[in-house]
């Protein structure tokens, strides 16, 4: 058992991959992979028809630009929620038939797949992008900033996190996935009972992405400790920022304990240690014990900048400062440390004994109050508030009204006794999608509805909003209210047939619900269509469509390369807000050349090489994987021999840009508000401009 | 904060002196322990301990002597991210030793335990 | 100029650029203190597993302590050479820093080699990480450990070269300043695994 032999045919050019590793005895992933491969031809036809590969590769995949870097995260982001919200759909539609008699229409071996692609997916390639990409486009507009601190190692993090997503999905149609759940906890994926290759794709995509993550979350650090505008201190700072800080200390914190724990079991598969095996005095839980180390963090990472997304939404919209900033910020840092001492709450079961599990207990309810103490901050920032309900205060408020939902049943499944009966049933699948569907992925559309027109200079259609707001919303009730209740009938999670119909018309009414969560996606990415067909109706110039207070607000929309002709000086919190209030003047002359970071195709080549690297390393082709990896490290001394990294962009073509700008500006004087802040702040600059 | 800095990174070098006496200390941490252990004339609980609190203490003088750690080389930012990073590795040690200890004690017990329930 | 002088407070820096500090030192110390982490989990997975000799070799049985203090000397040894040439490189002296820098390096390499030696000599026993899980945290945790020295010697060579086609320019010296943050940490990590795995080791 010490070195892997299961696989039958392991050739020295091809490993273990032969005709048999393709699934063509699936007729649902081969017509998948019709769908997929005739919708990537007619994707990349389309790219060569229209010439856009050389403007993609300038433009986008080589940009160090981090608002290009932040969009081309967001883009992945959407394209895995499809993937993901794929698995969901079939697992709703598996157990909504499969009961008695029938078997539904996954077979064990394909459903086991599914829901660990899922929650993979979910979380790795859906929330980790769209929450990496949404601090990366908007940290430095925040705080004053021309670009991140290391633009090259954004580029090349965003190319990782890409090349996990594409190792993740070759999955799909050359072998298999893990099955295993989305943690993969040995001894069921050691070596001797997941001795496919479904595991080693698990492993491997998420080293890959992992990278990025990790690379990514110290640059947003520097980025936010060193590169502040003048003036603004650390409690001036938009509570994004602290938020966003907060959740990548935890990044550089925890994914290093993600890394070393799959390398541990990397080593169990690969060269037959015994750290978690049933033989040789190994221990599967100590893995259990440290991923969560790892796991618990994990969804701090994620909430904490959704937090940061509200409380600025919620300030804007109600035209009001936010209640009680510095208590907002202690609450982040306190929920920083206290996600560090939860971890065992996801084991409750294992069997500690009292002590360990009372303090675990206890530490995770301790969380749930500086958690609450933000809830009643955004509410007494509405309080006396003008509210305006525009889309991204709906998708606060309803985030505010599950999110309470979430972390209540939280609450109770933090109390031991309750968990040994709630531990891994439905009604724990029903609390963390009602956190994180509540949380993280309304904070994130809300933040897209919101910062949507910073970064494209038009606003989203209104009405197909709405409709998916109402189809989300509803949708997400319906799917996992029934959860709760089948959860709290002892119903347990992933599983793939039933014998009680009793229980049938719960699961029907999920399967519903996530129809109609698909309707939400569907009018979503219409709403993005129909919004860039209909954009010069939808156009927004002054680059301040919402009343803005922070300093993104201030800049033009989409902002040039450089962000700011001049660095802003910050002198209150909600720093634009106070230049509007008091009447700034935008300098309109004495520009001089502006320092930026030169593009480089470094991040694609390495990221790709990893990607070799990673399938290699899954199908044993060890010649293969020998030489990428000599490739990576070849590659990476080449690019620090390239000390010429950075150019000016010359103080015309600032002037330029800014001048139209400045024409733009004259051409938007449309009142609608007289009375608005904004209407003062645009008569002044028209008369400046004059 | 000025607008400008002519220095690379505004660290603080460390002089000949820092490093002979970090040096000097260092081989005496080192030694010592080694001597203590290899010759065994004290018994072991009291060797463990003065073994674990040379190690710290050899670890605090390579950060103030080799690696110039002090509160305020950028603004503090260095020496708070240590003081973060040693919390989390004393959860990390602390809780993964605790936490498996108690699973091993409930869900392994000993031969007489064993006896004791039958 | 005098069309924007500031009503009120100034919003905009106009006179001057504004060029924050490097973020370099600090960035690779984050990154240091995320490998910090990483071996947190090895030296915790030690902790736990450590004792799980199942049936095989114990440490006592294995680890030859004269030859652990002769490569931790090697290990210090190489910090003060590289503490050398930090000094030689803030007085600007391009040849001592790549005198010491080489010197720096050859004890590495030293060290790796004993270390080698070291590994060798347990296969020889039969002590290789499949045999217990005892065995599996002790060779991935040193070995983690030496990995982490070669890929620094690696670097150490690139930034000779580097130093000699271009001199000790600004790039040159955030370069040899992180790389001695690098050595120095691993020196003290280095501290831990002989402290916990070979002493107390032995002790047990």
């Amino acid at each position: 058992m010490s070195t892997p032999t299961h696989s039958e045919t392991t050739s020295s050019i091809f490993g273990r991959l032969g005709l048999e590793s393709f699934p063509l005895h699936e007729p649902i992933i081969v017509a998948t992979f019709g769908v997929v491969a005739l919708g990537g031809v007619a994707l990349l036809g389309a790219l060569t028809y229209f010439r856009l590969w050389g403007y993609l590769w300038r433009e986008w995949f080589t940009s160090v630009d981090h608002k290009k870097v932040g969009i081309m995260y967001m883009v992945l982001g959407v394209v895995m929620l499809l993937r993901g919200f794929a698995d969901a759909l079939m697992m709703r539609g598996q157990q909504a038939v499969a009961f008695g008699e029938s078997q539904g229409y996954l077979n064990a071996h394909h459903y086991d797949q599914v829901f660990t692609a899922h929650g993979v997916i979910m979380i790795f390639f859906v929330a980790m992008p769209l929450i990496t990409g949404i601090m990366n486009y908007l940290i430095p507009l925040q705080i004053g900033a021309r670009d991140v601190a290391f633009p090259f190692l954004n580029n090349f993090s965003f190319w990782m996190t890409a090349a996990g997503a594409v190792v993740i999905m070759m999955s799909l149609f050359v072998g298999e996935f893990a099955r295993t759940g989305w943690l993969a906890f040995p001894p069921l994926s050691g070596i001797d009972f997941s001795p496919d290759v479904g595991v080693d794709y698990y492993i491997w995509a998420l080293q890959v992405a992992g990278v990025g993550t990790t690379l990514s979350g110290i640059n947003l650090i520097a980025t936010i400790v060193k590169m502040r505008a003048p003036g603004m201190t650390m409690m001036k700072m938009p509570v994004f920022c602290w938020t966003s800080l907060c959740s990548n200390i935890l990044i550089v914190a925890s994914f290093p304990v993600l890394t070393a724990t799959l390398a541990l079991l990397s080593l169990d598969r690969y060269v037959g240690t015994a750290f978690f095996t049933n033989t040789n005095g190994g221990n599967p839980m100590m893995y259990v014990n440290l991923i969560w180390i790892w796991g618990h963090p994990e969804v701090y990472i994620l909430i904490l900048p959704a937090f940061g997304i509200f409380s600025e939404i919620v300030s804007t919209f109600s035209g009001k400062r936010l209640f009680g900033y510095t208590s907002m910020v202690y609450a982040t840092a306190v929920i920083t440390i206290l996600s560090y001492l939860v971890w065992l709450h996801h084991f409750f079961t294992m069997g500690s004994g009292a002590a360990v599990n009372s303090f675990f207990g206890i530490t995770t309810m301790v969380i749930s109050i500086p958690t609450g103490a933000k809830i009643f901050n955004w509410l007494f920032t509405m309080y006396r508030g003008r509210i305006r309900f525009e889309l991204p205060m709906m998708w606060t408020v309803a985030f505010m009204l599950t999110f309470v939902v979430g972390g209540m049943t939280g609450v109770l499944l933090a109390v031991p006794p309750a968990d040994f009966v709630l531990h891994n049933s439905l009604f724990l699948v029903a609390h963390f999608h009602n956190v994180i569907i509540g949380g993280v992925l309304f904070g994130l559309f809300a933040g897209i509805q919101y910062w949507w027109p910073k970064a494209f200079g038009f606003r989203l259609h209104e009405g197909l909003g709405r409709a998916s707001f109402w189809l989300w919303v509803v949708g997400f009730v319906t799917a996992f209210a029934p959860l709760y209740v089948l959860g709290l009938m002892g119903v347990t999670r992933r599983l793939r047939h039933f014998d009680d119909p009793s229980l049938q018309i719960w699961f029907v009414i999920a399967a519903v619900g996530a129809v109609l969560i698909a309707g939400g996606i569907a009018a979503m990415l219409a709403q993005f269509g129909w919004s860039i067909y209909k954009r010069e109706e939808l156009r927004d110039v002054t680059g301040d469509p919402w009343d803005g207070r922070t300093l993104e607000w201030s800049t033009s929309s989409p902002p040039p390369a450089y962000n700011f002709a001049f660095t802003p000086v910050a002198h209150e919190l909600d720093a634009f807000y106070d230049m509007k209030a008091r009447g700034h003047e935008r300098p309109l002359a004495g520009y001089r050349p502006i320092h930026m970071p030169k593009n480089t195709g470094t991040g694609v080549i390495l990221a790709g090489l990893s990607v070799a690297f990673a399938f290699a390393m899954v199908w044993y082709i060890w010649w293969l994987a020998a030489l990428s990896l000599a490739a990576i490290v070849g590659g990476a001394i080449w690019h620090s021999f390239n000390y010429d990294r950075d150019y000016h962009i010359p103080a015309v073509e600032v002037a330029r840009v800014e001048g139209e700008r400045t024409r733009a500006l004259q051409g938007a004087a449309r009142p609608r508000d007289p009375d608005s802040p904004r209407e003062q702040d645009r008569d002044v600059l028209a008369l400046a401009g004059a | 904060m000025s607008a400008h800095n002519t220095h690379a990174s505004g660290e603080a070098h460390g002089t000949r002196r820092d490093y002979l006496i970090g040096f000097g200390l260092s081989v005496v941490l080192t030694a010592v322990p080694f001597a203590l252990v290899m010759l065994g004339q004290l018994d072991k609980q009291t060797t463990a301990l003065f073994v674990m609190g040379a190690a710290l203490v050899q670890i605090v003088v390579h950060m103030v002597y080799f690696l110039h750690m002090n509160t305020r080389s950028e603004g503090g930012w260095t020496f708070m991210a240590l003081v973060f990073t040693a919390v989390l590795v004393v959860i990390t040690l602390a809780g993964s030793l605790w936490v498996m200890h108690h699973l091993n004690a409930n869900m392994m017990p000993d031969m007489q335990q064993i006896q004791a329930m039958g | 100029m005098s069309a924007m002088t500031p009503i009120g407070p100034s919003f905009y820096l106009t006179e001057e650029d504004h060029h924050p500090e490097g973020s370099t030192a600090l960035g690779f110390w984050m990154y240091l203190m995320s490998d910090c982490l990483i071996f947190a989990v090895l030296f915790a997975t030690y902790g736990v597993l450590g004792t799980a000799y199942a049936g095989g070799p114990t440490p006592a049985e294995l680890f030859d302590l004269p030859l652990v203090a002769l490569n931790t000397s090697m290990l210090l040894l190489s910090s003060i050479t590289y503490g050398f040439a930090m000094i030689a490189m803030g007085e600007g002296r391009q040849r001592a820093v790549l005198g010491w820098l080489g010197i720096t390096g050859l004890f590495g390499a030293a060290f790796l080699g004993i270390e080698m030696y070291e590994f060798a000599h347990l296969i020889h026993e039969g002590a290789t990480p499949q045999r217990s899980a005892f065995l599996s945290s002790f060779w991935t945790l040193v070995g983690t450990h030496g990995l982490h020295v070669f890929f620094g010697l690696v670097w150490l060579v690139v930034l000779m070269v580097q130093v000699a086609r271009r001199g000790l320019i600004e790039a040159n010296q955030r370069r040899v300043q992180c790389l001695s943050m690098f050595w120095h940490f691993l020196d003290v990590v280095w501290i831990g695994v002989f402290t916990f795995v070979y002493l107390l080791g032995v002790l047990r």
